[in-house]
């Protein structure tokens, strides 16, 4: 597609230079870098897991009120309810206390799909992406990281990327059984039977509002993004 | 961007005497220092995590082909491409090329370091693209015509007041009486000027925090959100990375995303961290339509293997430059390139050349605060020396400096000799200031004097009060006996 | 202004100063005075205090003739052949003592941090390099970790502040240890200043070829020392506080400046660093 760059002969050209520069200080010949490659082939297939902080070594009561206590600490404000049955009524709830309009954009996740939304006829739900012009976006996330109070979305028709940036306010629904001590954790969910990660296009690990320091150092919240984020816990 | 490293002696004075940026580089201490140790405090690991992330990065290092290589292979299975560039030159031109296949005339950017070792603003612009920053730092300087004055907060050396004028003057169509004495409301004009700019770009061009090999995703670690939205909302995603930026695993990154903003802004996490792989899939609603990666080389590979290879292994989290006293002096810009601050002072004479950016090494005191904190344990301070090494074997230092400490040297290297001529010379020296004990004018120290009095010397040396303690002592033990 | 006293009791002996401590046994143990040479030529005051120091903690001390200086300044300014031989001729001197101690993280830290790596390549040098590296010490941690000394006898009336050295913070790990000494010097009040830890903008040649950029670091420096309040001021290296004497005098202040090891060895009676000479 270039229309003067030959990608492979710059490809060759960094590598060899790598090769080169590798061979100038190591000690073994491995001229075809076949030991070099197996190393990197059993470092991929063992995949350590690095230092995993103790604190989030807990169980899953103390996961769950560590992720809303950490939340919470970076300006997410957080709810926690029975089931899904009580979603519309906590979502109605939030909105009329912000005193926003009862008129949500969400994604179509299977367990937001199976939620009676009739419980709440005065909220009006849109489903699909945003276009900038919804004040409230409702994602469900696929897990929850009580080390820093961080939740994990990942891309596609069922949560659009979209909803988590556009709209002013987001609101994140979590499973608590989805919240992990660690980030490690909500890694190993998208890797399948024999190990391979699936990657969404985009996985969003969100932790608060967005903000900006770049005026005097001074954090602001709403830079780009949301400027609050609502965290509902379910169970 | 053109090198003014050279001139960094003018630069510092220029600095040190403009108040307005005195002022604004106070934010640095203020900002930063205190919440990096409040976070680290915070979590036990810390420490242990530093080794862990400078054994990560050095393995890495080690098979930096076969990560890159690896890692190309899992972007292209997720319909990605990656382009390899050998120089800053090269990247601009494949940039070019992508934005030119889709018929491309705006681009919006999130903030990358290595674009600016690119120039690629003034690149794409003389080809007509318009092109907008979209981090509020990097929105702020590029309306002031300005380069980035700090890797992670672009736009500190600007002051409130210059934002509120700066956009005053670029946002004519808004009212000229508006208030915007809150930086808030700064803010949040920024946002509603970008939000079109996300909509309307053809192309978004992000850079990289890291690339991880066994995913093919780049990750991008920010707290505006600027970045999803460049990436997001545009046609065509962009990444630009350095090759050092590979990583082996998932995993690998979940050691550094507990490093990376502890150590910059002092988060216990920043707010996005976003792994992307690929372009919009079939059923997905949203998202770029191509996804490329441009892999830039500008003299990496031939820091391998060398007394510099070490600062591959740098995260850019910012830490060394918050810490540096030398920065909280003068700021960034002075450093005359891309990079400030001792990270930068490393870095850019292994890419422009020590020739050209010679004063970098020798402005540090080598306090060693910028090796103390960094998360990737770089050994800043031995670095600056190795260029020092580099700059004396080639000539390049000053020759009375050269001269000076050649003659220093033929005296300590002898002894006998140097003690003589010490013995006097200190003599002199408290003879030459006997009313104040101070010395206003030392000769040859004029950098000294100009600030500061010199202490004078007591006036024998101890070698001498020494030799005669022991006589006098060998003389008690004679009486004795 | 403090009041000197002076310390007219007899120096109490070793066993008193190690009162309970984990230290080792020094009896025949002998150190060699690295005295540095900004000591030596301008503070041989210094000198003594650490003489005094080490021989009541029951060292027995010899000041080799054939050293001058640690190499220092060439090796920060890339001179590796001068800065080689230099650290040759301090291994020739000191190699035959059990310790090496000078008053300075900074000159200690070059010895004890960068003498093995810049012997490393010369076979017949390295293990000799290695072997000094390993038995030198930074004054005032020497009396505290190896010595194993719970305080010193001396008196001192007055409030001072202490600056930690950056190659002693950072390369030597000297942080607790001079505030421990000093709190056992009856009628120190210790009042830190804030930043204590941050560079005083000295860096040796630095504060020559960029004498803007040091001014402007060792005017902080000076300012924090000011608010700190205290009468005098503290540090463990002769760059740092020549070059923050220097500044406070330039100012007109009246802190008075000097080397801990002066306090510690009840030897603060004379002319501060930058002061009137009595003598």
């Amino acid at each position: 597609m270039s229309e003067r760059h030959d990608n492979s002969a710059a490809k060759s050209a960094i590598l060899g230079k790598i090769r080169r520069s590798l061979a100038s200080v190591s000690e073994g010949a491995d001229p075809n870098r076949n030991e070099a490659r197996q190393e990197v082939q059993e470092r991929l297939a063992s995949r350590p897991k690095g230092i995993v902080p103790k604190r989030a070594q807990v169980g899953h009561y103390e996961k769950v009120a560590m992720f809303m206590d950490y939340a919470e600490r970076v300006s997410s404000t957080t709810a926690r309810i029975g089931s899904y049955d009580d979603l519309p009524g906590a979502i109605t709830q939030y909105l009329r206390e912000h005193n926003l309009p009862q008129a949500i954009v969400m994604g179509e996740d299977p367990r937001l799909k199976a939620v009676n939304w009739r419980t709440e006829p005065q909220l009006e739900r849109t489903i699909g992406p945003s276009d900038g012009t919804d004040l409230v976006g409702v994602n469900h996330a696929m897990g929850g990281v009580a080390e820093t109070g961080t939740a994990v979305l990942a891309s596609g028709p069922d949560n659009p990327t979209t909803i988590n940036f556009l709209p002013e306010n987001h609101i994140i629904v979590l499973d608590a059984n989805d919240i992990a001590g660690d980030y490690e954790s909500i890694h190993d969910q998208l890797r399948d039977m024999s190990g391979v990660a699936h990657m969404p296009r985009a996985l969003n690990m969100i932790t608060g509002p967005s903000r900006s320091g770049d005026i005097e150092q001074k954090i602001m919240l709403g830079a780009h993004g949301p400027r609050a984020v609502h965290v509902i816990v379910i169970g | 961007m053109e090198i003014k490293s050279r001139d960094f002696k003018k630069n510092a004075s220029d600095a040190l005497a403009d108040a307005t940026l005195q002022k604004a580089l106070k934010n640095v201490e203020a900002g930063f220092i205190g919440k990096r140790q409040a976070s680290v405090d915070a979590l036990p690991e810390f420490e242990d995590l530093r080794d862990l992330g400078r054994d990560i990065k050095t393995h890495a290092l080690k098979h930096l082909d076969v990560y890159l290589e690896d890692y190309e292979k899992k972007v292209t299975a997720s319909g990605g491409h990656v382009h390899w560039a050998e120089t800053a030159q090269d990247a601009c031109e494949i940039v070019r090329d992508i934005c030119h296949s889709v018929g491309a005339r705006t681009m919006t950017k999130g903030k990358s370091m290595i674009s600016e070792e690119m120039q690629l603003n003034a690149f794409l612009e003389a080809d007509g693209m318009e092109v907008t920053e979209t981090d509020l730092g990097e929105y702020i300087i590029q309306l002031r015509g300005e380069h980035p004055s700090h890797i992670i907060a672009p736009a500190v050396h600007v002051t409130k007041d210059q934002v509120e004028a700066d956009f005053r003057r670029a946002h004519t169509n808004l009212d000229p009486n508006r208030n915007l004495d809150d930086p808030v409301t700064l803010l949040g004009e920024a946002r509603e000027v970008l939000r079109e700019k996300y909509f309307a770009a053809d192309v978004g061009i992000t850079g990289a925090n890291f690339l991880v090999a066994e995913s093919g995703s780049s990750v991008i670690v920010t707290n505006e959100g600027n970045g999803d939205l460049t990436q997001t909302l545009s046609r065509v995603h962009i990444v630009l990375a350095s090759i050092e930026k590979v990583i082996p695993t998932l995993n690998d990154l979940d050691v550094f995303l507990r490093l990376l903003a502890r150590s910059a802004t002092g988060q216990e996490q920043s707010v996005y961290t976003t792994l992307s792989t690929g372009p919009r899939r079939t059923e997905d609603p949203d998202g770029p339509e191509e996804y490329h990666v441009v892999l830039l080389d500008n003299g990496r590979s031939e820091m391998l293997g060398t007394d510099f290879e070490e600062m591959l292994r740098c995260i850019r989290c910012g830490a060394c430059i918050n810490h540096c006293p030398v920065y909280h002096a003068v700021g960034g810009h002075a450093y005359g390139w891309v990079y400030p601050g001792p990270m930068g002072s490393v870095l850019t004479p292994s890419l422009v050349g020590v020739d050209k950016a010679g004063h970098l090494p020798n402005a540090s005191t080598l306090c060693g605060r910028c090796e103390s904190v960094c998360p990737m344990r770089i050994p800043l301070p031995k670095m600056l020396r190795h260029w020092r090494e580099r700059e004396y074997e080639r000539h390049l230092n000053p020759t009375p400096q050269r001269w000076g400490l050649k003659g220093w040297a033929y005296f300590a290297r002898r002894p006998k000799l140097y003690h003589r001529t010490m013995r006097i010379g200190m003599r002199v020296m408290k003879y030459l200031a006997p009313q104040t004990a101070l010395m206003r004018r030392l000769p040859a120290a004029g950098g000294w004097t100009k600030h500061r009095e010199f202490p004078a010397p007591e006036g024998k040396t101890f070698q001498q009060m020494w030799a005669e303690r022991e006589a006098e002592r060998g003389q008690t033990k004679g009486d004795a006996a | 202004m403090n009041q000197i006293e002076m310390n007219f009791s007899a120096p109490s002996t070793p066993e008193q100063k190690r009162d309970g401590s984990r230290g080792t046994d020094v009896s025949g143990k002998t150190v060699g005075l690295f005295v540095t040479c900004l000591v030596d030529l301008f503070r041989p005051t210094v000198g003594f205090a650490a003489v005094k120091l080490l021989e009541d903690a029951g060292f027995t001390l010899e000041v080799p003739k054939d050293q001058t200086c640690c190499g220092q300044p060439a090796y920060n300014s890339g001179d590796k052949d001068d800065a080689r031989a230099l650290a040759k001729q301090v291994i020739k001197a000191f190699e035959g003592y059990d310790y090496v101690v000078a008053p300075s993280g900074s000159c200690a830290g070059m010895i004890r941090k960068h003498y093995p790596s810049l012997l490393a390549d010369e076979p017949q040098w390295a293990d000799r390099a290695a072997s000094v590296a390993g038995k030198t010490y930074e004054l005032v941690s020497f009396l505290v970790d190896v010595a194993g000394i719970e305080g010193v006898s001396s008196h001192f009336t007055g409030s001072v502040t202490y600056h930690d050295s950056c190659s002693g913070l950072r390369e030597l790990g000297i942080k607790d240890q001079p505030r421990k000494l000093l709190a056992s010097v009856p009628g120190v009040d210790l009042k830190e200043m804030v930043d204590n830890d941050v560079c005083c903008g000295f860096g040796g040649t630095f504060s020559v070829k960029y004498p803007d950029i040091s001014n402007a670091i060792v005017g902080k420096k000076t300012d924090n020392i000011t608010k700190a309040g205290a009468g005098t001021l503290l540090a463990g290296d002769m760059g740092c506080l020549m070059n923050m004497a220097g500044k406070l005098k330039r100012d007109g202040s009246a802190i008075q400046v000097r080397h801990i090891a002066e306090v510690l060895a009840d030897m603060a009676d004379g002319p501060a660093i930058g002061e009137k000479s009595g003598r």
